[in-house]
């Protein structure tokens, strides 16, 4: 390993070379962990290399953006003449460069333009294995089956894996959570893994230590907790799924009986868990089958978008709505929500609801269906009557077909009475499944007893796994302050975070994909957690640290995990059996009938006993965890920071989000003529004050404000450092999820928010609407019927002009009708937004990420981009969601002004972008209708990190500065799968080729292949009558073309 | 008033006016000619190695297969290079105390890799695959020159986007019967451009001249 | 200075530094470009048309109005290679042998550009030059010192002013103003055609050639002016560049004023006519959107004021003449700040839509060309004879004979 580090040192980047490519044949020594091979590996070398180089890498991209004067002067320090850095300090900080160096700059850059000309190719070293592995053939991927635990359950994987080096995460089919794709948080977690920010050694307050130091401080430890049962002894953890870890932390309870275990989840489950203990007396895991669901009522539930779950549900609902003629039927979704969410965007009917009155909602919807002693409680004023009893009966028309789900961020009664109804309406046991909780964690959020302990003095070690309290618990609590009471403080994480910072140790913890787990899937379902690669830095897995913890540090990962279940097995397997057994786990990435096994659970509801609706007077203000970077634990993630929220498309940053008429209300009353986005305002909540930009968020509830949590982290990592701002301190243990007789005042200011889609709000006749999104509209670029105009006129969709207008063009049209031509189908009526193809190209195609500044100058360099649109006033508009790749025009704009030919089309009706040979007049994105190519306006990839080297797809070249780029089709893939096509003397089979945003898209959108087999599924997709391209009066002809949106509206209510 | 110039100027100036076209023209094919020289290509030029490797040896001499150590090729897009534990296999047994093979035992005892210095190397943007060249009936020969003659391994073309334009634009030129495709001693018969028409229908091999073949 | 100090910061971290992005991918390098190949036109439309018609009374401009040309376009020229993302390659935009068995792309009007500007400039300066021989060989017999005589001699290309020489001269000059002509309405035709030929809309209209070769020499005429004002002032040459000279420059003004002016309406009209949607939505957003004042203020340079020089007094008083010429050289330059910047910042779909804000450094570089090109003129003057010395000869005789 240390020599692939070596040999990627010496190859310095030429800046004179165009290009460089993910480094992949001189990576021979990267040595697999392969996936079953079980003898321990000694990195002993690599560890010392990486420990060495540590604070000398750093993340350039991802930094630029970070911008802090911090990152400027660590800059200055470190690079005191690199232009790049310069560059990056000049944007960040606008320091001018002294004379001198502006004069060497001068002969510098004349030398760099006058030796451009003719290029001598450095000399390269190769190196082979001294042995080498039977399973590795040099130059192709390897993939293997680990699944990515997650607190809702986990997720199933299949990773990519070249000459050793995760690369890329795919779905994987066999797992019911993932059924073959991902969310972005699976996407990007493989950027995590080479993140040189990660902890990558033992620190012992603020001091470099070691393994050994900290095994021997808790041994020390031990003495203690034996003498008094663990009586001092407090463990805090992330909620978790590993039965292997509920094992051991069993056993480690058995051992000191004294000792407490709490978990701490700072977006957890709460209010669903007692919920269910309302309602059925105790914790539940609900599976929602949505695939059964013809009628589904949403109570403040993102259930298309929150959680790992997001993805099995938004498969089932798309798959509902699925249309191959006019004969096929749709589900219907009505949604009540406080804040727009994905869900919100895919509803039938969207009602904004302050999310303290979706309480009272419920109270009378239950009591409209009669559900058992509810009492006739009336629905909060304000809700249309008419709407309510429309969702009643078709509810009660569907008995047993329908579905309601209540939001995290709604009280327990909310839950209690989802589950009453759904009980009653009969859809218990058909929409809805209940099995035993997946979670080996204690079901009671400790924070408040943990503290109180802390206050008695009870505790005197505190061992905090993964958990970040001290960021992200209940102001109230009082938590960061008292921790400091404890004697022993320790801390195990993938980053030495804020609560590290306070411990007097930290432990790394290794990433998933480096480390041996297991974990429940949203079902139950289990699957083996195993390591791509041996721990990049000094890691060490939890159930290591919890063995050390029961004084058994000699034990790997691996052996404890797989012991487990040997030791789970039926008495007759024999070890030839389980071995097998094993094999296949690994294999399939899933363990085959592991899945929880449904329960019938009475509902045994008193509504006398329901806690009383909380008061919902004032301003409400509701905390949600933020869209893409979590509840905080992913800030220092590039992709997910630059990853534009769904609806806002804000990037890099958190915003006070509420609606259009609320913010005119506070302007007048602080006496302004207009609130703008980007507005510094002072929120107040009992007392408690933070400060953040406003931004006006059409279809938001009235009287409400909303925060996303997880940003203004201080110890996150360089990306993630004083991002945004820190929403917890507002939180309390009775405000967790909404808080009311919120205060608002202009703290004076305005903040500049990074989005990559502008929206400016405009009068149309007395109505307040969006200039864009009317427009996008008149141009018909987003097309929507219902299923009723559908039904009664299947080509709604079609342009007239299109079809005439073949023929008008000066040069001959070129004879696509022979070969593989190439093409793809987006579905607006499945995509959810969820913007997990944007991750996923990222990843698959070395896409850099380019930092705030640069967002905000409008240089994203994203090459799918999810766009949203408004239709109707902005008070409760419909929101469209539009995923815009490059269209592969067979009449390509871009190509006929190219003065280089950089960007040529082939054959089978690629439009394809020649890096090397671009010179970067930019012509071609002006010419682009799409504007959907990117632009390298300055060196964005990271040339100089080495961790990242890792993370390149090798297959597609690295960009330089000042070359054009864009989707290509995954074009890697498609040569690849020809190649291999060619060589068996056959041709390529649909669904051989699969794009990277085709893979990861939950809800299946995205269709790609051969538009000349006329049995392809993109052919026939394209022989719908919903099938439209984009501006298709310019004869650009898109390769990729769109199918129609439709809405299912309840005729009782009719098109709201 | 004496004479500025002296008579000769006239002359000069005028060859300076006629000249400068045409040695501008010259300084030109000069560059053009560089490019392609051994001097910027180093075809030709047999590079020192950390052990003496000798093609001509061990395929010309010894017959070994290409892919007795090359063995991806056929299903790669790199063609592989031979761990130390390949070249063991005789050498664990032959020439066992060489000082010459002294860096092998070495690499081999002490598990250090041979970091052997690349002779054919294309540039990082361009995406060459060898398995489906061997596999269409591209020679190894025709590509890396005459292996088996080569003392000390060198490049034997200039990979120069131009060359590789030579063969996808005429495939038939260059292609050979598949059973030939590692052979170093098969010899371009005189009806090749025939039997080449023949093979290119044969073997379904396309003209792949768009730029994505390569760059990606 | 500032020049060099804006490209080499140009081109250590790259175009980055100015306030171009997607969509607005062509911002003040492109608009400079433009502006100053346009202000080119004057020189060559007076020394070349007017010689061919003639015009006697534009002696004594010429000179300078070319000199003007020749480094207006070797401002311009700066700006296609400095804007390129990779100006190294600019080579890449010949055609010429290379290992890569790979030609430029004829089809795009960039290509095009490279050989119009290139035309242009060697024209313009074989005719500078030409029109200076005899010049140059006064100066020399003039010469004091030994070096200068030296220099100038080389240049002069021994000039004795024989028969011959002066036959050869006229000949010379008469075809490179033949040669010259046709290029005045070429080049900027093939410059308008970088817009015309894309589908930007905006800029996809056939009206563009006419209308940009007018105000080409339009701004032109204006610069010329904005020079020969002060020009004249501090040399005393008011007897060589008589009011007659300004009059008719400003007449010419006039006339490609409105010219320009039919160009911004037809513009509009065919707008409307054409009942395109993205046609239509382009003028409206030029009237009213987010860059409306850049828009009014072009018609308020470049065809309200104008309007003045109906008036005779305007025409004859020299300061008057002074701030309309450089108010028309704003508006000329926002002119193209419009055509470039609107129409690419709202083009076909919605959410791509963005802004521009210029940096700094596109600033600086744009002053630092304006420095340049006053530097060039600065040498000239000092070093050259402003006004062509033998065609004043000529001309006094003539009106001796009379």
């Amino acid at each position: 390993m240390s020599d692939v580090f070596k040999i990627l040192g010496e190859r310095q980047p030429v800046k004179r070379d165009a290009e460089r490519r993910g480094h992949d044949e001189h990576e021979e020594k990267f040595i697999p962990v392969a996936a079953v091979s079980e003898r321990p590996l000694d990195f002993a070398a690599m560890r010392a290399r990486l420990a060495s180089s540590q604070g000398k890498r750093f993340w350039q991209s991802l930094e630029e953006l970070a911008g802090t004067p911090e990152y400027a002067a660590f800059v200055a320090h470190e690079f005191p003449h690199d232009p790049a850095n310069d560059a990056v300090a000049d944007d960040t900080t606008s320091s001018k460069l002294p004379r001198r160096d502006i004069l060497k700059l001068m002969a510098a850059s004349a030398a760099l333009s006058g030796l451009s000309a003719c290029t001598k190719l450095p000399v390269e070293k190769i190196v082979p294995y001294v042995r080498a592995p039977e399973e590795i053939i040099p130059g192709k991927p390897l993939f293997y089956a680990t699944s990515m635990p997650r607190a809702r359950g986990a997720m199933g994987l299949l990773v990519e894996s070249h000459m050793g080096r995760p690369t890329k995460v795919e779905g994987n089919l066999e797992h019911p959570g993932s059924l073959g794709s991902t969310d972005i948080f699976a996407q990007a977690s493989v950027l995590t893994l080479y993140d040189p920010d990660r902890s990558q050694v033992v620190v012992r307050e603020g001091r470099i230590s070691d393994w050994s130091a900290f095994l021997t401080a808790v041994a020390n430890a031990r003495g203690d907790w034996q003498t008094s049962k663990g009586a001092g002894l407090r463990i805090l953890s992330d909620a978790s799924t590993s039965p292997t870890l509920g094992a051991q932390m069993k056993a480690l309870l058995a051992m000191y009986p004294e000792a407490k275990w709490y978990v701490h989840e700072a977006c957890g489950p709460a209010n669903a868990r007692d919920g269910a203990k309302l309602a059925f007396g105790r914790g539940v895991n609900c599976v929602y089958r949505l695939a059964q669901a013809d009628v589904i009522l949403s109570l403040d539930a993102d259930f298309l978008y929150d959680g790992p779950r997001s993805v099995r549900y938004a498969r089932e609902f798309a798959d509902r709505r699925r249309i191959t003629g006019p004969q096929s039927s749709m589900n219907r979704l009505y949604v009540l929500e406080s804040t727009p969410s994905n869900t919100g965007a895919m509803a039938d009917h969207r009602l904004p609801v302050r999310c303290r009155e979706i309480d009272g909602f419920a109270r009378a919807l239950a009591a409209a269906l009669g559900v058992g002693g509810a009492s006739g409680a009336a629905a909060p004023e304000g809700l249309p009557a008419k709407w309510i009893e429309a969702l009643v009966r078709d509810l009660q028309k569907h008995r047993g077909a329908g579905l309601i789900v209540a939001g995290d961020s709604q009280p327990p009664s909310v839950h209690a009475l989802a589950h009453a109804m759904n009980a009653a309406l009969g859809n218990a046991g058909k929409t809805v499944v209940y099995t035993d909780a997946i979670e080996v964690t204690p079901d009671t959020d400790g924070m408040a007893e943990l503290a109180s302990d802390i206050d008695a003095g009870a505790v005197t070690t505190l061992v905090i796994l993964g958990s970040n309290p001290t960021y992200t618990a209940a102001t109230d609590v009082g938590f960061s302050q008292k921790f400091g009471k404890v004697p022993l403080r320790i801390h195990f994480g993938l980053y030495r975070d804020e609560t590290a910072e306070l411990c007097h140790w930290h432990v790394p913890e290794a990433h998933f994909l480096e480390s041996w787990s297991d974990a429940r899937g949203y079902d139950g379902t289990i699957g083996i957690v195993q390591p791509l690669i041996a721990p990049l830095y000094d890691g060490k897995s939890i159930h290591e640290m919890v063995s050390v913890l029961m004084g058994k540090p000699g034990n790997s990962a691996h052996d404890i995990v797989r012991d487990y279940w040997k030791g789970q097995r039926p008495a007759k397997q024999t070890d030839k059996q389980f071995e097998d057994f094993w094999e296949t786990t690994l294999h399939d990435g899933v363990m085959a009938g592991s899945a929880l096994p449904a329960r019938a659970l009475p509902v045994s509801l008193d509504f006398g006993k329901l806690p009383a609706s909380g008061n919902s007077g004032g301003l409400e203000v509701v905390f949600r965890p933020d869209p893409t970077i979590g509840d905080g634990r992913y800030a220092n993630n590039g992709w997910l920071q630059e990853l534009p929220k769904p609806l806002t498309k804000i990037t890099w940053d958190n915003a006070v989000m509420l609606a259009p008429a609320t913010a005119e209300r506070l302007a007048s009353q602080m006496g302004l003529k207009g609130l703008a986005n980007g507005d510094l305002v002072e929120l107040g909540l009992e007392g408690r004050k933070i400060t953040g930009p406003l931004w006006v968020m059409p279809g938001h509830a009235k009287d409400s404000v909303t925060v996303y949590l997880g940003y203004g982290r201080k110890r996150a990592g360089r990306v993630g450092n004083s991002v945004g701002f820190n929403v917890y301190p507002l939180r309390a243990s009775h405000a967790m999820t909404s808080g009311t007789n919120l205060l608002i005042s202009r703290a004076g200011g305005k903040q500049v928010l990074a989005t990559t889609q502008h929206h400016h709000a405009i009068d149309r006749g007395g109505e307040k609407v969006e200039e864009e999104s009317v427009a996008a509209f008149r141009r018909e670029v987003v097309r929507v019927g219902t299923l009723g105009d559908y039904r009664s006129d299947p080509n709604f969709a079609k342009d007239p002009e299109e079809a005439t207008s073949r023929d008008l063009t000066l040069y001959p049209n070129y004879d696509y009708s022979k070969g593989y031509q190439w093409g793809m189908t987006i579905d607006l009526n499945s995509c959810t937004g969820c913007g997990a193809c944007v991750v996923a190209c990222q990843s698959e195609n070395n896409i850099p990420v380019v930092g705030k500044e640069q967002v905000i100058a409008g240089r994203d360099m994203q090459w799918i981009r999810v766009d949203n649109y408004f239709r109707g006033n902005l008070d409760n508009p419909e929101t469209y969601y539009e995923p815009v790749p490059c269209q592969q025009c067979e009449n390509a704009p871009c190509e006929g002004v190219c003065p280089v030919g950089a960007t040529v089309h082939s054959p089978e009706g690629l439009n394809e972008m020649v890096y090397n040979r671009c010179v970067g007049t930019r012509y071609c994105s002006n010419n682009c209708p799409y504007k959907v190519r990117r632009f390298n306006f300055e060196l964005y990839s990271d040339w100089t990190t080495q961790s990242l080297f890792g993370l390149r797809n090798p297959n597609v070249t690295v960009r330089s500065r000042g070359v054009m780029e864009k989707c290509t089709y995954c074009v890697q893939r498609i040569n690849s799968a020809k190649i291999e096509s060619e060589k068996q003397d056959r041709g390529v089979r649909d669904g051989e080729i699969v794009t990277a945003c085709e893979a990861v898209c939950p809800s299946r959108a995205i269709v790609f292949g051969n538009i000349n087999d006329p049995e392809s599924r993109v052919s026939k997709l394209k022989g719908q009558s919903r099938n439209y391209s984009l501006v298709a009066d310019l004869n650009t002809r898109p390769r990729t073309t769109y199918l129609a949106r439709l809405r299912n509206p309840n005729p009782e209510i009719g098109e709201s | 008033m004496a004479q500025i110039f002296r008579h000769s100027t006239n002359l000069i100036s005028r060859l300076s006016i006629y000249g400068a076209a045409f040695i501008v023209a010259a300084l030109g094919y000069a560059v053009y000619g560089l490019t392609g020289s051994p001097y910027v290509t180093d075809v030709n030029v047999a590079r020192d190695q950390p052990v003496p490797f000798s093609h001509k040896h061990h395929v010309g001499e010894l017959g070994i297969d290409c892919r007795y150590c090359h063995t991806s090729v056929e299903q790669s897009s790199f063609a592989g290079l031979p761990p130390t534990q390949t070249c063991m296999t005789c050498h664990s047994r032959i020439w066992t105390n060489a000082s010459m093979l002294e860096p092998v035992r070495a690499s081999y005892r002490d598990d250090k890799s041979i970091s052997w210095t690349r002779v054919n190397a294309l540039p990082d943007f361009v995406y060459f695959n060898h398995s489906i060249h061997v596999a269409k009936g591209v020679g190894c020969t025709t590509c890396h020159g005459p292996m088996q003659e080569m003392p000390l391994t060198w490049a034997a073309n200039t990979l120069q986007m131009s060359w590789c334009l030579g063969c996808h634009r005429e495939p038939e030129k260059y292609v050979r019967p598949k059973e030939y495709v590692f052979s170093t001693t098969y010899e371009t018969p005189s009806n090749q451009l025939e039997l080449g028409r023949k093979l290119v229908k044969e073997y379904k091999i396309q003209i792949l001249t768009n730029c994505s073949t390569c760059h990606r | 200075m500032m020049l060099m100090y804006a490209v080499t910061w140009l081109l250590v971290v790259g175009v980055g530094i100015w306030g171009i992005n997607i969509p607005i991918g062509w911002g003040f390098a492109i608009i400079n470009f433009v502006w100053w190949i346009g202000i080119g036109h004057a020189g060559t439309l007076i020394s070349a048309i007017l010689l061919l018609l003639r015009q006697k009374w534009r002696t004594s401009i010429n000179r300078f109005a070319e000199a003007m040309t020749l480094f207006a376009v070797s401002c311009a020229g700066l700006f296609p290679l400095l804007h390129m993302g990779r100006p190294w390659l600019a080579y890449w935009l010949f055609p010429y042998p290379n290992v890569m068995g790979t030609w430029p792309q004829f089809r795009s009007p960039l290509v095009w550009d490279v050989f119009a500007v290139s035309t242009y400039a060697t024209v313009s300066l074989l005719f500078w030059f030409v029109g200076l021989i005899p010049d140059l060989a006064t100066l020399r017999d003039r010469a004091k010192s030994r070096f200068k005589q030296v220099i100038y001699g080389i240049f002069a290309m021994g000039w004795r002013g024989s028969a011959v020489h002066w036959h050869r001269y006229e000949v010379a000059s008469l075809l490179l103003a033949g040669l010259a002509t046709p290029l005045v309405v070429s080049v900027h035709t093939v410059v308008s055609f970088d817009f015309a030929a894309a589908i930007v809309p905006g800029w996809h209209t056939t009206i563009f050639p006419p209308y940009f070769v007018a105000g080409a020499i339009y701004s032109g005429f204006a610069m010329v002016m904005t020079l020969a004002i002060p020009i004249r002032k501090y040399y005393g040459l008011e007897d060589f560049i008589t009011m007659r000279h300004l009059e008719n420059m400003a007449k010419v003004m006039l006339a490609t004023g409105l010219i320009v002016a039919y160009g911004y309406m037809m513009e509009t009209f065919t707008a409307f006519y054409s009942a395109n949607e993205y046609e239509r939505f382009t003028f409206l957003n030029r009237f009213a959107g987010p860059y409306w004042p850049a828009y009014w203020s072009l018609i308020l340079c470049n065809i309200a004021i104008p309007q003045l020089m109906w008036i005779k007094k305007v025409r004859t008083t020299v300061w008057s003449l002074f701030v309309i010429s450089l108010v028309v050289n704003v508006g000329m330059w926002l002119e193209r700040f419009v055509i470039v910047v609107t129409s690419l910042h709202r083009d076909f779909i919605p959410s791509s839509w963005g802004m521009y804000y210029p940096t700094r450094w596109d600033y600086m570089t744009f002053a630092g060309t304006i420095g340049l090109f006053l530097t060039l003129l600065y040498l000239f003057i000092r070093y050259l004879p402003v006004i062509s010395i033998s065609e004043m000869r000529m001309l006094v005789e003539e009106e001796d004979k009379k």
